[in-house]
């Protein structure tokens, strides 16, 4: 059997400024085995086929013995997000509770005034500025502030929770044929840390609540009953490290495309409307999660291949949503675009749990950036990267600021 | 020449969910002609599905339900005053008004209409009521939030459900008398029909299936006291709901040689209705409930359907092709969905469940209240119902629309092998033996009279 290259190079960090000619090779070639045995999908209509298909597991356990991680079959940290149901919907209903409908509808939208208050604050600080760095100066520090605020977890607690937060993503990064076990185990154990120090952090509200959501889990669980500690450990830590890994990428894409489409940044500023659907576009053309690993519970027949049971398959969501079968133009980054059902976010069950914060918070951050955005230029270009194929966004986003250039 | 249909005069009669969207979607298409909307209802249009759940809980309220637009449909707008007659030939619509109404071409969209208790003097009792309009709503909404010591509901089908849901979230008492074998039978077969029942009797539903209610009585004064069923038992209540589902709209299209009755006015696939000899027209469409459409996935056979979602994407495809040339109109091949919630759970459905003879249960469980129920019909898919678990529907969707074999292949990550893999009969009961209708009716072929119209002069 031929192995095809293209995760390989997908995952090599010197394609990781642009990826999106590797995905248009990934889309002609159809579903491949990849060099380390994994199948590689990147066609729309296939990954929303098996992100839909109940015989596709989200569980790693699920994966065939050479497929396998470092003791994964006695890991008892398993957040919601790597279960397939009954177990998911059990967990993330209970996840939900406080954060979302039914129990909680208004919860997210209640946050907009707090969400614009720090980025007033954040946009105040870079005032006077000549040289800004996008990521640590902006992107990184409000979705922080607010996950903390939402969670309860102490803001000046960030060194701490930053350093586990960058092992455990790095965990999970899609990277083709290097032996991952060393940093699986980093993962594993940053991750007990991190549930430990939250299940402590909620254990300190019980009988004395005060208004986030581990407060809520300990002291409000609802009919369906509290989680166990192990439970609160895996799925606090899960919430914590995606509510900031995801959103930093998504805001500096964001800002990036804008400063590499100036047409399309004034257009915003003069249709400041156009915002939503601005950063639906984003989340399409310039998305903060690239690829979704996934395993098959039975033979499945995809686009003329079959993916054997239990050997992984990798979905590469980016690529999707460049598929010219799905998108007009796909390539072009169109603000006002109709009819645009992008993959950012995923689909089925595994929908982004935390996608309508998100959308609040990128389209919040960015209107507040446009002003200083309408002055700035890019200091390079490509920016450096992060090393995640999977998460991927610039680790720094330097723009120049002339002096007298307003702020806001 | 196709710019002229671009102009011309449209007539639209119905002036609801399909009647609106229609009316925007010829806009949308570049329509620039006269465009006149005729409403029975005095009322702008407005959406039905919460008259039944958040209006009758009063979470909202009856006149809060409007639709929104999607932009100007820029229409003559005739509401409160109904269509009484068509003359094909002259091209004219008859209005009870006298007025009669010029077009080049028509759109039939008016609907159905909540079957009437059979015995008008027991129907005109204080205290029994339909629920359709947004006026039924209303009424009934009173009706409960005055406390009533019992509610009887006669009809298990949907719209039945749904009020005796309300009822008990406000801890009124209900009675539901269905003549089939349970609630939902008629539109999902007798297996999902048992975890229906079982919902309302946990929810403290007083539930009897298998009898019919004879008669409805009053007090002398005219005020609804209770009921007789057909086994001998009296209900007492305050208040009685007639839920036995729908009527078409279709007796102003009486002589007019359109393939108009019980079931609808027929249609092809691009929505152009029949005349009663089989012919298509070119200048009378239709959409929404009161069409009766083929459908490929279920034999050609021509669905009848009352659902929300048929109504919108029929209307925009009965609109496309009302302004385009034939090699340029498209088909209405969409796969029915409805949805409900009752009992605190959600209920969707893709497909045609009816259109089975056998189904299984796919994913979870009847225990859990959370499952997938596949219907398959002769070795295919054919439907599939959700009960807790809409976000897998879609997968479904795609089994019906590429005719996947039945059973669906085993593996499913929350399948019960032992369930997954054994089919059972669907159990799709006669609609003729049910107090509620079904809300997907199978209209077969049948030209179920033989007629001919007989034209003095032409």
């Amino acid at each position: 059997m031929a192995f095809d290259t293209l995760l390989e190079r997908i995952t090599d960090y010197a394609n990781r400024p642009d990826p999106y000619p590797l995905y248009a090779e990934l889309r002609a070639a159809g579903v491949a085995r990849q060099t380390d045995g994994s199948y590689l999908i990147g066609g729309y209509h296939d990954i929303v086929a098996l992100l839909h298909d109940p015989r596709i597991s989200s569980d790693r356990r699920h994966r065939a013995a050479p497929y396998r991680g470092l003791s994964e079959d006695d890991e008892l940290l398993v957040p919601f997000i790597r279960l397939d149901d009954p177990e998911h919907h059990r967990l993330r209903s209970k996840a939900m509770r406080p954060f979302g409908p039914p129990h909680s509808p208004g919860r997210i939208d209640a946050l907009r005034g707090e969400i614009a208050r720090i980025t007033e604050e954040l946009v105040d600080g870079l005032r006077g500025r000549t040289r800004i760095d996008i990521v640590d100066d902006f992107a990184y520090p409000l979705p922080v502030t607010v996950i903390c605020r939402l969670l309860g977890v102490p803001r000046e607690d960030e060194p701490v929770f930053r350093d586990w937060s960058t092992t455990i993503v790095d965990a999970f990064d899609v990277r083709s044929g290097e032996d991952a076990a060393k940093r699986q185990l980093a993962g594993a154990q940053a991750r007990t840390q991190m549930g430990h120090y939250l299940v402590e952090l909620a254990e300190r509200r019980r009988g004395r609540p005060t208004d986030d959501m581990l407060s809520a889990f300990v002291n409000d669980p609802g009919p369906a009953g509290e989680f166990t500690r192990e439970e609160l450990a895996a799925n606090g830590t899960l919430l914590l490290v995606a509510g900031h890994e995801t959103t930093v990428n998504l805001i500096t894409n964001g800002a990036l495309t804008l400063l590499r489409h100036p047409d399309q940044r004034d257009r915003l500023r003069r249709e400041p409307e156009l915002m939503p659907a601005a950063v639906e576009e984003l989340l399409r053309y310039e998305p903060p999660v690239h690829l979704l690993p996934r395993v098959p519970l039975a033979h499945i027949d995809v686009a003329g291949t079959t993916l054997p049971k239990g050997v992984p398959v990798v979905l590469a969501l980016a690529s999707g949503s460049r598929d010219p079968k799905r998108f007009r133009d796909p390539d072009r980054f169109a603000p006002a675009r109709q009819d645009n059902q992008h993959l950012g976010f995923g689909s089925g069950i595994h929908l982004c749990y935390g996608a309508p914060l998100a959308r609040i918070e990128a389209q919040t951050a960015l209107s507040a950036l446009l002003p200083l955005l309408g002055a700035a230029t890019l200091v390079e270009d490509p920016p450096p990267y992060r090393h995640s194929a999977l998460l991927r966004g610039p680790r720094h986003l330097p723009i120049e600021v002339p002096p007298s250039a307003p702020a806001t | 020449m196709p710019g002229d249909l671009w102009e011309g005069r449209i007539v639209i009669v119905g002036a609801s969910l399909a009647g609106l969207r229609a009316a925007e979607t010829l806009r949308e298409e570049g329509f620039t002609g006269p465009l006149t909307l005729v409403g029975e209802e005095p009322r702008p249009p407005y959406d039905r599905p919460p008259l039944s759940k958040q209006v009758l809980l009063g979470t909202t309220t009856a006149d809060a339900t409007r639709l929104p637009t999607r932009r100007d449909p820029d229409a003559d707008w005739r509401l409160g005053v109904a269509a009484t007659g068509l003359d094909p030939l002259a091209k004219r619509v008859l209005l009870a008004d006298g007025e009669s109404l010029p077009y080049d071409r028509l759109l039939i969209a008016t609907g159905t209409r909540a079957r009437p208790w059979p015995h008008p003097e027991q129907a005109a009792l204080d205290g029994v009521l339909p629920l359709r309009t947004s006026d039924d709503a209303a009424q009934l909404a009173d009706r409960l939030a005055a406390g009533p010591r019992r509610v009887l509901v006669i009809g298990g089908g949907f719209t039945g459900s749904e009020i005796a849901s309300a009822c008990r979230e406000q801890g009124i008492e209900v009675t539901v008398a269905e003549r089939g074998s349970g609630p939902l039978v008629g539109a999902l077969g007798g297996t999902l029909s048992k975890l229906a029942a079982g919902l309302q009797r946990a929810h403290g539903v007083d539930l009897r299936c298998g009898v019919t209610v004879t008669a409805l009585s009053g007090d002398g004064k005219g005020r609804f006291t209770g009921a007789g069923l057909s086994d001998g038992s009296h209900i007492d209540a305050d208040v009685c709901v007639i839920a036995l589902g729908a009527v078409r709209n279709v007796e102003w299209l009486a002589d007019t040689g359109l393939a108009a009755g019980p079931h609808g006015v027929a249609c092809d696939a691009g929505c152009r209705a029949f005349t009663m000899y089989g012919i298509v027209t070119d200048d009378v469409f239709v959409a929404g409930d009161v069409s009766r459409f083929p459908h490929p996935l279920f034999d050609y056979q021509l669905l009848s359907l009352e659902h929300w979602g048929n109504a919108v994407t029929q209307a925009e495809v009965a609109a496309h092709n009302m302004v385009h040339p034939g090699p340029h109109r498209r088909p209405h091949l969409g796969v029915p969905v409805f949805w409900s919630t009752q009992f605190g759970v959600n209920i969707k459905s893709v497909g045609v469940p009816t259109f089975s003879d056998q189904v299984v249960i796919a994913q979870g469980s009847l225990a859990e209240r959370r499952l997938v129920a596949v219907y398959g019909y002769r070795g295919r898919v054919t439907a599939a119902v959700t009960v807790n678990m809409a976000k897998w529907l879609e997968h479904y969707q795609s089994l019906i629309e590429t005719a996947a074999p039945f059973p669906p292949a085993p593996g499913a990550a929350d399948g019960h092998p032992l369930v997954a893999e054994f089919p059972v009969p669907s159990d799709v009961p006669d609609p003729k033996g049910l107090s509620h209708g079904p809300t997907v009716a199978l209209t077969g072929h049948l030209p179920d009279r033989r007629l001919t119209v007989v034209r003095p002069g032409s």
